[in-house]
């Protein structure tokens, strides 16, 4: 220790130029951390927020005692949706790229936290997710077309125009709006399971944030809460590592991992291998189990990778070194998933590049329909004075006034 | 002189207060390696090191409330926030704390932080990448409100503010970080790099705080307006012909009343304009002071153009934004009413 105070400035291991270094991470080998009863006491189970429990090994082969020993259906059913994810954002980013969506957010090296996540929990649970949940709108029946519409702003879109691409909502699905402002769903998910539990229902709540907006107040609200009132509710950090071009030490991961964040709060912390689809769906198994039989909120963080940049405004070359996704230790979900099934004997190359021609397919299909709703430069166009509708649920005088006033402006042009 | 663009403008702002002083430090979101997500601490780091340059965890009441503690031990802290969008978790930090340290400690305590932020739509921001909060903060006693329109008195008036003993909001007009705008997305956008306003000297100036300035003289009506406005209101009065005088406010409070209300008095007829919703909008504050002190040499009623009340749309930005046909309409307007 020096003799006088100073700033501890965190900085991440690797930068352009550098090697990848991910000697900082804590991995522990598949199978080796223990799985306690729902019913342990949060004192008991603290293991679960420093270890990281994993299913798939370096075999490939699902060891331990969290093997949810999910049918091989199942599995390629999984499987299907992660590629379809992230085939959908390839898409979409070259779209955003020829300039015919002005923004996209892509979950690639992440899929498998909401396909995983989503198979875990029930039709009637509802989802607050963050913008790099899309697998979840998908995974809980949003179709292709209609996503693409509302990153489009087109006649069909769900938004009526009003949010930026990505930002979907769907209420059939139970999957709540996104919000460009960090982490303020969290407190919603909280709110929500409270509610359920208030009416005597056993539907639980999930949220899901980054690891860089675990800095922000709503997250510590929404841990408080949780924990007061023991709500059934779980709440997962997706720790990719990245939040813009800082890394998850300026967030606070130096020293204690984003699972641990709840202990002090009583709340069991899981940290989990977040490339590993069958750990994650049984980590989440075992925290919707606990939430409903009244045990209250876990919060789990996934360990992961953002393999592509923050956003289609970013330019991750500037901050991190190029290679760094290809030396993640815990690799890509989707190749993970894959040599699993193969070294099982329930998938083989070819089917998987097959596959993947057949999503590519039709996410082209979708993208061809999606067109004919509307684009940004040919119609048809949305009717711009649907700007005024939804701002209140009586809406007072002065917005019809302005509804007019701007219609007659489109009209007249203002007289120049 | 230098061209800069505004952008340049205020890290060349940033560079000679921070050369000069080294209490002056920054703090923010992506601030530091990075340079800021729209570039405008680039190079900071470097020159100035990583305890003089932070790069902040993504939590604006935590860097509003450290700018604060560090103001209060000596240093000056400018801090940003990424987004205006993104300035409420900060709010009250900035509302019930850094606007009255001073007032309740009567004197004792206080903190100079300046809080840069990015405002304002035209962009394709969508609704949390284009607001105008100015009028949430000119509401509250202790703090002062600044919006530049152009990279001299980005430049000047952020120097200012820095130096500044008291609190400030700086907004920075991210439409016209590159270029000034006249309102119509259509045409090809156009640099700082032709603009008398462009020319900003490499060291040391400020710009006074609560000073308005005459943008363009003109004696049918008044037009008074600050940031991205300032430039689509010149166009406008331009396009339906009027001789107007343009008034780019700059400093929103403290406000420079006398300008305005001399040049009320002159043309007889005003028009305020601003991006933010126009109900409740800082608008209506310029409106109710030049109608007292103009009354008796108005010739119509003083008008108010303004975002609608709405939240930011998306797709329709070009029919939310108050641009040249909505300006040019409410020119008319003003002009038209009989004496
Ligand atoms: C309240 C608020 N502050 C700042 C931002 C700007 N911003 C958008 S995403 C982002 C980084 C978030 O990183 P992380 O939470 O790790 O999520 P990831 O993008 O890695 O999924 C920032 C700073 C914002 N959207 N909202
Ligand atoms: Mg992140």
């Amino acid at each position: 220790m020096a003799n006088k105070s100073r700033l501890h400035i965190p900085k991440p291991t690797a930068r352009p130029g550098d090697e990848p270094d991910f000697s900082y991470l804590d991995l522990s080998p598949a199978g080796s951390v223990d799985k306690p009863p729902v019913a342990s006491r949060t004192r008991d189970i603290e293991y679960l927020s420093s270890g990281l429990v994993r299913v798939l090994d370096e075999e490939h082969h699902a060891v331990g005692p969290w093997n949810p020993t999910l049918d091989p259906s199942a599995l390629q059913v999984a499987m299907r949706w992660m590629m379809l994810n992230r085939v959908f954002d390839q898409r979409m980013w070259q779209i955003q790229r020829q300039g015919r969506i002005s923004f996209y957010m892509e979950a690639a090296g992440e899929e498998a936290v909401s396909i995983a996540q989503g198979m875990a929990l029930r039709p009637g649970d509802m989802c607050f997710p963050s913008y790099r949940n899309q697998g979840l709108y998908m995974y809980r029946g949003m179709n292709l077309v209609d996503m693409m519409c509302q990153c489009l702003s087109n006649t069909r879109d769900m938004c009526k125009g009003r949010q930026l691409p990505i930002m979907y909502h769907s209420k059939e699905g139970n999957v709540f709006s996104i919000s460009g402002n960090l982490a303020t769903q969290y407190p919603h998910a909280v709110g929500w399971a409270m509610a359920s539990a208030i009416k005597g229902e056993d539907h639980i709540a999930a949220s899901w944030v980054g690891d860089g907006s675990t800095a922000e107040a709503d997250f510590h609200h929404a841990l408080t809460f949780a924990a007061v009132y023991q709500a059934p509710v779980i709440l997962n950090v997706v720790n990719n590592q990245w939040a813009i071009s800082t890394f998850q030490g300026t967030a606070g991961g130096e020293r204690r991992a984003f699972a641990a964040r709840g202990l002090g709060l009583g709340i069991p912390g899981i940290r989990v291998d977040g490339n590993d689809l069958l750990a994650i769906y049984a980590v989440t198994v075992w925290a919707a189990d606990r939430a409903r039989r009244g045990g209250g909120p876990t919060l789990i963080e996934l360990v992961t990778y953002r393999g592509g940049a923050h956003s289609t405004s970013d330019d991750p070359t500037k901050y991190r070194p190029k290679d760094e996704w290809a030396a993640f230790p815990l690799g890509d979900p989707i190749e993970r998933l894959k040599n699993h099934l193969i070294v099982e004997g329930h998938w083989s190359e070819d089917k998987h590049e097959a596959l993947n021609e057949e999503l590519k397919a039709e996410v082209m299909a979708a993208w061809k329909e999606a067109q004919q709703y509307g684009t940004m430069t040919e119609g048809p166009f949305l009717d711009p004075s649907t700007m005024f509708d939804d701002v209140y649920a009586e809406p007072p005088k002065r917005l019809e006034s302005q509804r007019r006033r701007m219609l007659d402006l489109e009209k007249n042009g203002g007289g120049i | 002189m230098a061209q800069m663009n505004m952008i340049e403008a205020i890290r060349s702002a940033m560079d000679v207060v921070m050369d000069k002083d080294p209490n002056v430090i920054v703090l923010g979101q992506d601030v530091g390696y990075f340079g800021g997500v729209f570039r405008c601490t680039d190079g900071l780091l470097r020159k100035y090191g990583d305890h003089r340059v932070i790069d902040a965890p993504i939590a604006e009441g935590g860097i509003v409330g450290a700018a604060i503690g560090m103001g209060l031990n000596g240093l000056r802290p400018v801090a940003e926030i990424q987004f205006a969008d993104y300035i409420y978790p900060g709010f009250d930090q900035v509302v019930s704390e850094l606007a009255r340290i001073r007032y309740r400690s009567c004197g004792e305590f206080w903190s100079p932080v300046t809080i840069r932020t990015p405002c304002g739509g035209g962009i394709r921001g969508g609704q949390t990448h284009s607001q105008s909060p100015e009028a949430i903060f000119t509401h509250v006693s202790g703090i002062k409100t600044v919006m530049p329109s152009n990279p001299y008195d980005a430049k000047g008036l952020l120097i200012a503010s820095i130096e500044s003993d008291d609190p400030i909001i700086f907004f920075e007009p991210k439409r016209i970080y590159n270029g000034p705008f006249d309102g119509d997305p259509e045409k090809p956008a156009v640099s700082w790099a032709s603009h008398p306003k462009g020319e900003v000297p490499e060291g040391y100036y400020t710009v006074p705080i609560g000073k308005a300035e005459i943008v363009r003289p003109g004696d049918e009506l008044t037009i008074v307006t600050y940031g991205t406005l300032v430039h689509v209101a010149a166009a406008a009065a331009e396009a339906v012909g009027v001789d107007a005088e343009v008034i780019d406010v700059r400093s929103l409070s403290p406000l420079d009343a006398d300008t305005l209300i001399e040049s009320v008095k002159k043309t007889g007829r005003c028009l305020i304009a601003h991006e933010a919703t126009r109900f409740g909008g800082y608008g209506a504050e310029l409106s109710a002071t030049l109608q007292r002190e103009c009354f008796y040499y108005l010739e119509a009623p003083i008008r108010r153009v303004g975002g609608w009340d709405t939240p930011y749309p998306h797709a329709f930005e070009w029919q939310y934004f108050p641009g040249k046909k909505r300006l040019a309409a409410g020119i008319r307007k003003v002009m038209e009413t009989a004496a």
